[in-house]
């Protein structure tokens, strides 16, 4: 594992109209890691996701990633990368609710995630690897994914994003509505990503026990505000983490 | 008789052109637009103005009626393509109801309601193309349809096509795959009026004269019609749609019972074959294309049963 800043975000702040949905919120994410940033309903995490792809503007702040600025905020107008770009540059994101092409096949996903890259035998290669990865997927690869289960389809956003290669693969709560035995199964998969592709994987999570036990570091965000950072196993023992989100 | 059925398929090439460019925007992008009419009056005009003031051929006429309507596509294209669904809707109905009342009232370009009558017939390689001699017209407009219609099965087969889909799909993901959303609605927002202004230049040819009734707003409920009847998504249904509303449109003159049936009837016949398709084949006559099996569906669910009988 390299102290390598990957991603850095660097007090930002998002609102919505007077609303502030984040609030001088600052991160690193160190290449190789496993980060999870837990936190209730409505707390920013998504907002912070979406700030990261450039689908929310930042009002304050700056996000910059593997040494480049992505996203900053000067003399109060905001400059950024456009979101379609923001995977040219090795970020994928598995969306929240997964939001695959429901109409499309299982295959025809993965070519849409690979949809930059233009080399066909190289995209071929990839999706291989995809049904070799998730075995159900490739069981599956003519269906439409709308007849997908709902952990198959999760799988699906995951490999979809997987598609382009990238370096830092964010995923937006990939437990969301699903049977514990499936969310633990993805996030097996997650850290297999993780060890094996050497991808950094940013996950906000509702599930905090599964996201900071399969994590190197941990935030914890309340009201658009980070209020603890600290090691993943020391949050899991941490009081306060305990008793708001571990129900003990 | 024989030659009303010729002139019913004459209109269908005509609307078949159209319903190719609502199509690739409505089947295919997922975008409401009702401004057919729109673009049919500016490749109509194009044509009419460009032949009888200017003396141009109508084959010279054609790439810039085209290309007039795409740039018109663009340039509402632009600002309006942000919105959704029923916004979008208006927006463009707006748009076309907005060059209607130009051609209506700009009367040193367009004659106003008078319109442009004594367009010159095409001629190819010498040999004029009467729109009275209908078979001619009829085989030129069919190569010309042929041609189209393979260019739009090739967009949609290509990398453009898969994008439109995943827009339609779902914008949000689309963009973080990497599509850049804007570029392609408006790029197939543009060419689905470019394909709509040659319908246009057609209709000129075909009537020999064009006024502003000709583009009132029944003409984009007429070529949507005929797209959710064929089915969104899918060329050659929508080619299907167009033969289907048009022969339904002139079957009262067809059948001798013009004089019972008022020509208004086709509107309330239209009204109800939208209702009727929404209710109970959404997906229209033919439905949408499918690139994928649906047999790979089916044997894994044999298996999966199979599975699961041998389980127990």
């Amino acid at each position: 594992m390299t102290d390598k800043e990957l991603l850095k975000i660097d007090n930002i702040s998002v609102s919505y109209g007077n609303i502030k949905a984040l609030r001088g919120v600052s991160m690193n994410v160190r290449e190789g890691e496993i980060v999870a940033l837990i936190g209730a309903n409505g707390a920013g995490k998504s907002t912070l996701l979406k700030a990261i792809v450039g689908q929310e503007p930042l009002v304050e702040g700056s996000i910059s990633y593997d040494g480049e600025m992505l996203y900053e905020v000067k003399d109060k107008h905001y400059h950024g990368v456009p979101t379609y770009n923001v995977v040219k540059k090795g970020i994928a994101l598995v969306p929240e609710g997964r939001r695959v092409f429901a109409d499309l096949t299982v295959e025809e996903n993965l070519d849409m995630g690979a949809f930059m890259l233009k080399d066909d035998a190289l995209i071929k290669r990839k999706k291989e690897e995809m049904f070799d990865f998730f075995p159900i997927l490739g069981q599956r690869k003519k269906q439409k994914s709308r007849s997908l289960s709902g952990g198959e389809q999760q799988m699906l956003a995951v490999a979809r994003a997987m598609m382009s290669s990238p370096r830092l693969l964010l995923l937006d709560e990939p437990g969301l509505g699903l049977a514990p035995l499936i969310v633990q199964e993805i996030f097996s998969k997650i850290k297999l990503i993780n060890n094996e592709d050497k991808v950094t994987v940013f996950v906000v999570e509702q599930n905090a026990r599964l996201a900071l036990k399969s994590s190197n570091d941990g935030y914890v965000m309340e009201n658009g505000v980070i209020v603890l950072h600290d090691e993943a196993k020391s949050l899991l023992k941490n009081q306060k983490v305990r008793a708001a989100y571990l129900g003990e | 008789m024989l030659n009303f059925f010729i002139l019913i398929l004459i209109y269908t090439c005509i609307y078949a052109f159209m319903s190719l460019g609502q199509n690739l925007i409505t089947g295919y992008s997922g975008m409401l637009s009702l401004c057919a009419a729109g673009f049919f009056a500016i490749g109509s005009y194009t044509t009419a103005i460009l032949t009888t003031s200017f003396g141009w051929s109508f084959w010279a006429t054609l790439p810039i009626a085209a290309l007039l309507s795409a740039l018109m596509g663009v340039l509402i294209g632009l600002p309006t393509l942000r919105l959704k669904g029923d916004y979008l809707a208006i927006a463009t109905l707006g748009f076309a109801e907005i060059v209607r009342n130009i051609i209506n009232n700009w009367d040193a370009l367009t004659n106003g309601p008078m319109g442009i009558q004594r367009i010159p017939m095409i001629t190819i390689f010498g040999i004029k193309i009467s729109p009275y001699q209908k078979y001619g017209f009829l085989l030129m407009e069919i190569i010309m349809l042929l041609i189209c219609w393979f260019l739009f099965e090739r967009l949609a087969s290509s990398r453009m096509g898969r994008a439109l889909e995943a827009i339609r799909e779902d914008e949000i993901a689309a963009n973080s795959m990497g599509i850049n959303v804007t570029k392609y609605k408006v790029v197939s927002f543009a060419l689905g009026a470019a394909v709509t202004g040659i319908a246009g230049c057609l209709q000129a040819e075909f009537t020999l004269s064009v006024s502003p009734g000709s583009y009132v707003f029944m003409v984009s409920i007429m070529v949507l019609c005929t797209v959710v009847l064929g089915g969104m998504g899918n060329f050659v249904a929508v080619i299907l749609g167009a033969f289907i509303i048009q022969f339904i449109s002139y079957l009262p003159q067809l059948i001798g019972l013009s004089n019972i049936i008022p020509a208004q009837a086709k509107q309330i016949i239209f009204g109800l074959i939208l209702v009727i398709m929404m209710i109970y084949r959404p997906q229209g006559i033919l439905g949408r294309k499918e690139r994928n099996n649906k047999k790979a569906e089916k044997n894994w669910l044999l298996n999966k049963k199979e599975a699961i009988n041998e389980h127990a």
